[in-house]
């Protein structure tokens, strides 16, 4: 187990140095830079504008420029400063990619306390009327757009009153108490959590019930139930358990799915994520700000990878690790 | 062909409907159209893209004319039966800004504007040749028929989602088809040769795939100036798209291809001097169709909501060219949201065509699988 961790982790790095590089590749294919939309302003001198790309190394050519930001990552874990905000780009996005965290674990907490359940009931109950209705929503909820989801929760919120617009903290945050906080929080957190929940939980539902179908037809679950065991135990322990292994496997794509979906959902429902953070830096041509985000979103996929193959080892003893 | 036809000796006994000998066309057709939401997800699907060809001829109005007089008009109440109580040919009345503050519309009393098909409205050019300026229907008179409703700046949104419709369907087709194109040739190489190519063609694929795809998707956009020409900037979405969705197709067509060299008909093939282009396109690709066939349907969806995604974001189509995702930018503002929500009538329609893609490719795997054909029948 450690050794297949430490290998993952060092195949870690040339991942990571290859998309700084194509990222930073790409950012320099673009026209213009962060200071070129302050050139069009009168009332900074050309001088100051010069002095400040002199500052932030943008004079230089870009492969100097890449060598130089890779050098302050390794040596003094600085990531640079975030030109349109003057912070440093590990400050802003610490925030951010908080929130977002916080958004993709309720929505993975939803998406599989409700699919596994739902699953393995219509497999037990296959061709039932639960069966049958829950497949028909489960293909609406592949099929539902998360803008547009996104938009009618928002309806709903404004016609009902039910749950706030968008944000994260309501006006009067502060002088709650911790669990006032807590709840606030979370009654925030609920409709962008369904929306990013809905297409994976429905996919993830969908997998469930069809790799329980196929274990259920294996031989040792009918000697199992041969023997005499309860239908509950044959289905939980011995079914369920190798049923589950392909889904533990999903679990970094879902994350993928997760981080990408949550840029628009953060968009939308106005929570002050990490995919809002990075649409300004892509808009303000804020490069270190973005190629920190980039990087941050892709080390959290490439650990969500490694996470799902850890608890498939521990889940299913016959992989060799 | 050998194993293709021991499966079919096997499988005519247990279904004596089938006529022997039928070909493997009609097998799938007879599969596929036992599926009534596979059967039905076609028909939506030609619906849309038959709507999108003929936009400018069904769409009653111009895409581009605004009207400030007209801003958010709720869609236009159809009547079937005059001020007397007695039925006549549909109509609709006029309607005038009662209340601009809280931008409220009210009927003429007494105005009958009779609903006719094949009116003449705008002039267009169909498909660059064709010059008409017949529509299919249309309210006669100065009144005027919004079935979905105006948006913000009084354009008509139902003329707006068929225009639309044009450029966001397509992007999935055109996509797919520059995807499958690379991930073919580009997997169908890495598997046969292997080697340096292989490796590297792997390692970048896996950079790709380890970037999540919105990011990236949009870090490709930024790479290109913010205020191109509009169809520049459709090409360059369909190449992002495709670049994005190309690696993972790629691998998994190598994997394929790398099981599929081991067997004897390419040692066979290879035996009797074939090139190995040859034997790859000739030999080997076909192989990997049913599941290349199922997996483009599937896909389309990803390329759709691509396009939706970027243009909602701001970094798409943009203005006045309708797009589906630009036309729902309008319904970020909540005020909007809440008092116009026909402005979100887009997003049922970007909702219909991915439920009729996916009903679409679930009937074809459930046909196109020879595991299911048998256990079925």
């Amino acid at each position: 187990m450690t050794k297949l961790i430490a290998y993952r982790l060092l195949h870690m790095i040339p991942v990571l140095l290859g998309i700084s590089f194509i990222t930073f590749l790409i950012m320099q294919l673009a026209p213009g830079d962060f200071l070129s939309t302050l050139e069009l302003d009168p009332q900074i001198s050309q001088e100051s504008i010069d002095a400040m790309r002199a500052r932030f190394g943008l004079d230089q050519h870009w492969t100097v420029q890449y060598v130089l930001w890779l050098k302050n990552i390794v040596f003094h874990l600085d990531f640079g400063t975030s030109f349109s905000r003057h912070q440093p780009v590990f400050s802003v996005l610490r925030t951010g990619f908080a929130n977002t965290l916080l958004l993709g674990i309720a929505a993975a907490t939803i998406t599989w306390v409700v699919a596994v359940p739902l699953g393995i009931v219509a497999a037990v109950k296959q061709y039932s009327w639960f069966d049958k209705s829950s497949s028909l929503v489960a293909f609406l909820g592949i099929s539902v757009p998360e803008v547009f989801l996104a938009l009618l929760l928002i309806l709903l919120a404004a016609w009902t009153g039910w749950f706030p617009i968008g944000g994260m903290r309501s006006l009067n945050f502060d002088t709650l108490s911790p669990m006032g906080k807590a709840l606030d929080m979370a009654h925030h957190l609920a409709l962008p959590a369904v929306v990013l929940a809905t297409v994976p939980l429905a996919s993830r539902m969908r997998q469930m019930r069809g790799n329980l179908l196929d274990v259920l037809r294996a031989d040792y679950v009918t000697t199992a139930r041969a023997k005499g065991l309860p239908e509950g135990t044959v289905i939980v322990k011995h079914a369920v358990r190798n049923a589950i292994n392909p889904l533990i496997t999903l679990f970094g794509y879902t994350l993928a799915t997760l981080l990408s979906g949550s840029l628009l959902v953060e968009v939308v429902m106005s929570w002050p994520g990490l995919g809002r953070i990075t649409l300004e830096a892509l808009q303000t041509r804020d490069l270190y700000l973005m190629m920190g985000s980039v990087m941050l979103s892709s080390t959290m996929l490439i650990l969500g990878n490694l996470i799902a193959d850890i608890l498939l080892a521990i889940s299913d003893p016959r992989i060799k690790v | 062909m050998a194993t293709v036809e021991a499966r079919r000796d096997d499988w005519v006994p247990e279904n004596p409907e089938a006529p022997a000998g039928a070909g493997p066309w009609a097998l799938f057709w007879r599969h596929f159209r036992r599926s009534q939401l596979a059967v039905a997800g076609s028909v939506v699907l030609v619906l849309f893209y038959g709507a999108a060809l003929f936009a400018p001829f069904l769409s009653p109005y111009d895409v581009e004319t605004q009207d400030r007089y007209r801003g958010f008009h709720p869609p236009t109440a159809v009547h079937f039966r005059d001020a007397g109580g007695n039925w006549r040919r549909p109509f609709v009345r006029s309607t005038e800004l009662s209340d601009p503050m809280r931008t409220k519309y009210s009927e003429v009393e007494g105005t009958e504007h009779s609903i006719r098909w094949f009116v003449r409205g705008a002039p267009y050019r169909l498909w660059g040749v064709i010059e008409s300026d017949i529509h299919l229907f249309g309210a006669q008179g100065d009144a005027r028929i919004h079935i979905m409703g105006t948006d913000q700046v009084g354009r008509d949104v139902f003329s707006r989602l068929l225009h639309g419709a044009r450029i966001s369907l397509s992007v999935g087709l055109i996509g797919i088809l520059i995807t499958y194109t690379l991930g073919l040739v580009f997997g169908g190489i890495a598997g046969y040769y292997g080697g340096v190519v292989d490796n590297l063609l792997m390692r970048f694929s896996e950079i790709l795939m380890s970037i999540p795809g919105l990011y990236l998707i949009l870090a490709l956009r930024a790479a290109f100036p913010a205020d191109l020409r509009s169809d520049l900037v459709y090409l360059i979405i369909i190449l992002i798209l495709s670049l994005v969705y190309w690696a993972s197709l790629a691998r998994i067509i190598r994997g394929m291809v790398l099981s599929l060299r081991e067997n004897e008909y390419v040692t066979a093939a290879e035996a009797l001097g074939m090139s190995s282009i040859r034997i790859i396109l000739r030999h080997i690709l076909p192989n990997t169709m049913s599941f290349v066939i199922v997996a483009a349907t599937i896909s389309v969806p990803a390329y759709i909501l691509g396009e939706v995604a970027l243009s909602f974001l701001g970094a798409g189509i943009q203005e006045p060219i309708p797009s589906w995702g630009n036309m729902l930018q309008q319904a970020q503002s909540i005020r909007v949201l809440k008092s116009f929500p026909w402005i979100l009538t887009p997003g049922v329609f970007i909702f219909l065509t991915v439920l009729a893609f996916n009903f679409l490719g679930d009937g074809l795997r459930d046909a196109l699988d020879p595991k299911k054909i048998q256990g079925d029948a």
